[in-house]
């Protein structure tokens, strides 16, 4: 049987779901909750309508890999956050892993004599994307030490958690930036495959696997079950705290790659890298119908969300934007997106 | 014959000081609907989690099929023996029936991937064995209450029991709900299913039970067929004898009397009515059981929800309807259905707790006065005798009786001329009861109507009249001086014939 004709969807949803018309199970094609999923779809074709009509150069190609590049860091934490959201905590603290892996490898590696002191060269250039994804994954285990074995508040963790990391970065670097970083750590940032970037390709293909994971997988719907109601999700006989405690590593390892990728992209590490980027995350997950409060969302919607705000922004550039409004028109987006997937989803995001 | 599908003896379990279950037992029959009745704090649900296997007694012994129970820990073994469906729903309300069906056994194919047209098909199956009609693919927050029962019953059947207990699956059905639950419990039987059918609705026992067992303050007091048993005897096995409390001795309100409260053809959103005039001084009780309506109608009264229609007057002045504050303004005292939910804030001293519906009461030039909150909470520390060290402590710290004496007090602090208790002395021992009850005597001697909403006949008891209200329609008043039988039976809509 095959499964996701939408035509079929939205034929078939029509149909009365009550009296003798449910007395049978039908083929209906997929889910009324996957229905959420494509909520923003039209308001995508809607974007790239009016970004056409502003300059035609927004269909073409070129723009379009520029736009999957310039979010694919960023969606990367956007994944990360939705994993962690849909199992009901919640994490800020990504938005200083972003900067702090990267920083801290960086750190280790590059050699004061080129970098005028900064740096340490303890550790071996080939050593720096393995350090990078492990600094990730510690840091996502500290957070699961505090939140699941010490059952502490998430959000007053993870807040707690941005501000150290920050502040790690920062001493560290004494709040400056580095750069003359190795090529195996600009790598993954820079490099093209097929004529597209290396960047643009893991994201995509990570969104992929997170399709998969949570959708096909018992530890990824194990994930719902836990956001959904942590007590049924006990019963049902799943490890909620073991499942919780990957999810944060998981998520860690992500934003450290995500932060890798950038630092590649620009060759350098600023002590302020993702500094505020959580907000966006959130914005992004929330406006692809992931739910704050837990067990709803699915990483498809989230892709959908952060490549909304993105092509938004693209078209308010290509229109001539200055400068100075960006983050004014950055918030302005948040809202608008909001309002239209409640509009279009026809739910209270939540 | 063949071994019982079930049979406990000898069961004994306390927590802590409370004996839950005293040596007692249950024989459930293969193939039959088995009905275990008893009052609140009767031993039921206790004797629930150690038939489930959740928890285990500290004395006597638990035997399946003539076989003796698994251990605790094996979850799967417990599983294929006895299914359960308990007053609490465990649906994940976010994913659809088919995934709630098959939570963590999901059915998988190539690469250990979920297979979702597997798992639907399954779904369906399982569903259409059990005859639930339900397409699978709806999210469980769209089913209704009943649908939802019907599924976590398949469900916990799905494991391969063909014993399972229902607690109090009536609850929260209506009456249309509560019918086709008893179809699917006969088909359930049909189909070689034992149940035992946990309820304190003794209308339902008869109507789909074969056999009863009774407990009665954690003891056994009888088993036996159902159709051998009148209503009244059940009822007395039920109350059996009650420990000695405050009781209204008869007496007459004088006619001249004013009329202190007016409830005025009242309908509550869940279309349940009342009308009712109280005199100054006057106690009166509204009886009835869990989905009778008396609690819509109480929060109705007081404003905490806003009726359909109908007025509400306390010394002539009309309340507005569904305002909290109006109602506190004309002088209504009320101690709340929940205390955890709606009565206390436990982080909160007792003395703030105390006073927080008076701030006008302990102001002095505008500030609050900690003096004058303390003098007015230490008044109602000894006025309830609540055992603390002083105002200050926490209310969380306090037993539960204690607590709902904080409750009583700050109903009290406004010197109420319209005191509205709901089950006031749900969950609480003995001792804090005659307290509780017996603050109502003193305030009644005051002037003040009390209100008494409960189906606690010992709450009732103090009560110069009682009104019974059986699926929000007042279907009898009882004047002091009924006997325990009439007002349980017509609590359970049932007429003895000398109502």
């Amino acid at each position: 049987m095959s499964d996701t004709p939408m035509s079929d969807t939205l034929s078939t949803d029509a149909a009365p779901a009550s009296g003798a018309a449910a007395a049978r199970p039908r083929r209906r094609g997929p889910a009324i909750a996957r229905l959420r999923d494509l909520a923003l779809v039209p308001a995508i074709i809607a974007v790239a309508i009016v970004g056409f009509v502003v300059n035609p150069v927004f269909l073409q190609s070129d723009n379009i890999v520029n736009v999957l590049q310039s979010m694919s860091e960023v969606s990367i934490v956007v994944l990360a956050e939705t994993v962690v959201l849909v199992a009901g905590k919640m994490d800020l603290s990504l938005e200083s892993t972003f900067g702090l892996a990267p920083g801290l490898v960086a750190w280790l590696v590059v050699d004061p004599a080129v970098t005028h002191g900064l740096g340490l060269h303890v550790l071996p250039a080939a050593w720096a994307v393995p350090a990078v994804l492990l600094t990730g994954a510690l840091v996502g285990a500290f957070n699961g030490l505090l939140i699941v074995r010490f059952g502490l508040n998430g959000f007053v963790v993870t807040l707690g958690m941005l501000i150290v990391l920050r502040g790690l970065l920062t001493g560290i670097s004494g709040g400056k930036t580095f750069f003359a970083l190795p090529a195996s750590m600009t790598y993954l940032g820079s490099a093209e495959w097929l004529g597209v970037p290396a960047s643009v390709w893991l994201s995509l293909g990570l969104f992929a696997a997170g399709i998969v994971v949570l959708g096909f997988t018992r530890p990824g719907r194990a994930l719902y079950a836990i956001g959904g109601n942590v007590d049924a999700a006990r019963a049902a006989g799943i490890r909620t705290d073991r499942v919780l405690w990957l999810t944060l590593v998981v998520a860690g390892m992500l934003a450290a790659l995500a932060g890798l990728l950038i630092s590649g992209r620009l060759a350098a590490v600023p002590a302020a890298q993702g500094s505020g980027a959580i907000f966006q995350v959130f914005a992004a997950a929330v406006i692809g119908g992931v739910s704050l409060n837990g067990g709803k969302g699915t990483v498809f919607g989230a892709f959908t969300g952060v490549l909304l705000l993105f092509m938004i922004l693209n078209v308010l550039t290509l229109a001539g934007v200055p400068a100075q409004w960006t983050n004014f028109l950055n918030g302005a987006v948040i809202l608008v997106a909001l309002v239209l997937s409640r509009v279009t989803g026809g739910k209270a995001q939540t | 014959m063949s071994a019982p599908t079930v049979e406990a003896a000898n069961i004994t379990k306390r927590f802590g000081s409370t004996v839950a279950l005293a040596d007692a037992g249950i024989t459930v029959r293969r193939g039959e609907t088995h009905a275990l009745v008893g009052r609140n704090g009767a031993g039921k649900s206790t004797l629930v989690s150690i038939l489930t296997g959740l928890q285990a007694p500290d004395g006597g012994v638990v035997a399946f099929d003539g076989r003796p129970a698994p251990p605790l820990g094996d979850r799967d073994a417990w599983r294929r023996l006895v299914a359960c469906v308990y007053q609490k729903s465990t649906i994940i309300p976010a994913l659809t029936v088919a995934e709630n069906l098959f939570l963590n056994r999901h059915a998988r194919g190539p690469a250990r991937l979920i297979d979702w047209a597997t798992l639907r098909r399954d779904a369906e199956r399982l569903l259409a064995q059990w005859s639930v009609d339900v397409d699978v693919r709806r999210p469980a927050a769209t089913l209704t209450v009943e649908q939802r029962q019907f599924v976590e019953i398949a469900r916990a059947l799905s494991f391969g029991a063909r014993f399972i207990i229902l607690d109090e699956p009536t609850a929260q059905l209506d009456a249309a709900g509560i019918r086709r639950l008893f179809e699917r419990i006969r088909d359930l039987r049909e189909q070689g299913v034992t149940t035992l059918y946990i309820s304190h609705h003794l209308q339902e026992i008869h109507e789909i039970c074969d056999r009863v067992t009774v407990f009665r303050d954690a003891r056994h007091v009888l088993t036996a067929p159902v159709a051998g048993l009148s209503h009244q005897a059940l009822v007395t096995a039920m109350t059996g004898e009650d420990v000695s409390l405050p009781e209204a001795t008869r007496r007459e309100i004088p006619a001249g009397v004013p009329v202190r409260l007016r409830v005025h053809e009242l309908e509550t959103r869940s279309s349940a009515r009342l009308s009712l005039e109280a005199r100054a001084g006057e106690v009166v009780g509204i009886a009835g059981g869990g989905s009778s309506g008396k609690v819509d109608v109480a929060e109705a009264i007081v404003g905490l929800t806003r009726p359909a229609a109908g007025t509400v007057r306390v010394d002539g002045r009309l309340l507005r309807p569904g305002s909290v504050p109006d109602a506190i303004d004309a002088g209504v005292g009320l101690v709340p259905q929940d205390r955890h939910r709606e009565g206390l804030v436990p982080l909160l001293s007792i003395a703030e707790n105390v006073t927080m519906t008076v701030p006008e009461r302990i102001r002095r030039r505008g500030l609050l006065s900690p003096k004058r909150r303390d003098a007015l909470t230490r008044r109602a520390i000894t006025e309830l005798s609540i055992k603390a060290e002083g105002p200050q402590v926490p209310v969380g710290e306090l037993s539960g009786g204690n607590q709902q004496k904080v409750v009583m007090g700050r109903a009290l602090a406004a010197d109420p001329t319209l005191l509205v208790l709901v089950t006031p002395t749900a969950g609480v021992d003995v001792r804090s009861k005659q307290t509780l009850l017996g603050v109502v005597e003193d305030v009644r001697g005051r002037g003040t109507t009390v209100l008494v909403v409960s189906d606690e006949l010992d709450d009732l008891r103090i009560c110069d009249r009682v009104l019974v209200l059986f699926q929000g329609r007042v279907v009898a008043e009882m004047a002091a001086g009924w006997s325990d039988n009439e007002l349980v039976a017509a609590m359970e809509g049932v007429d003895l014939g000398h109502v």
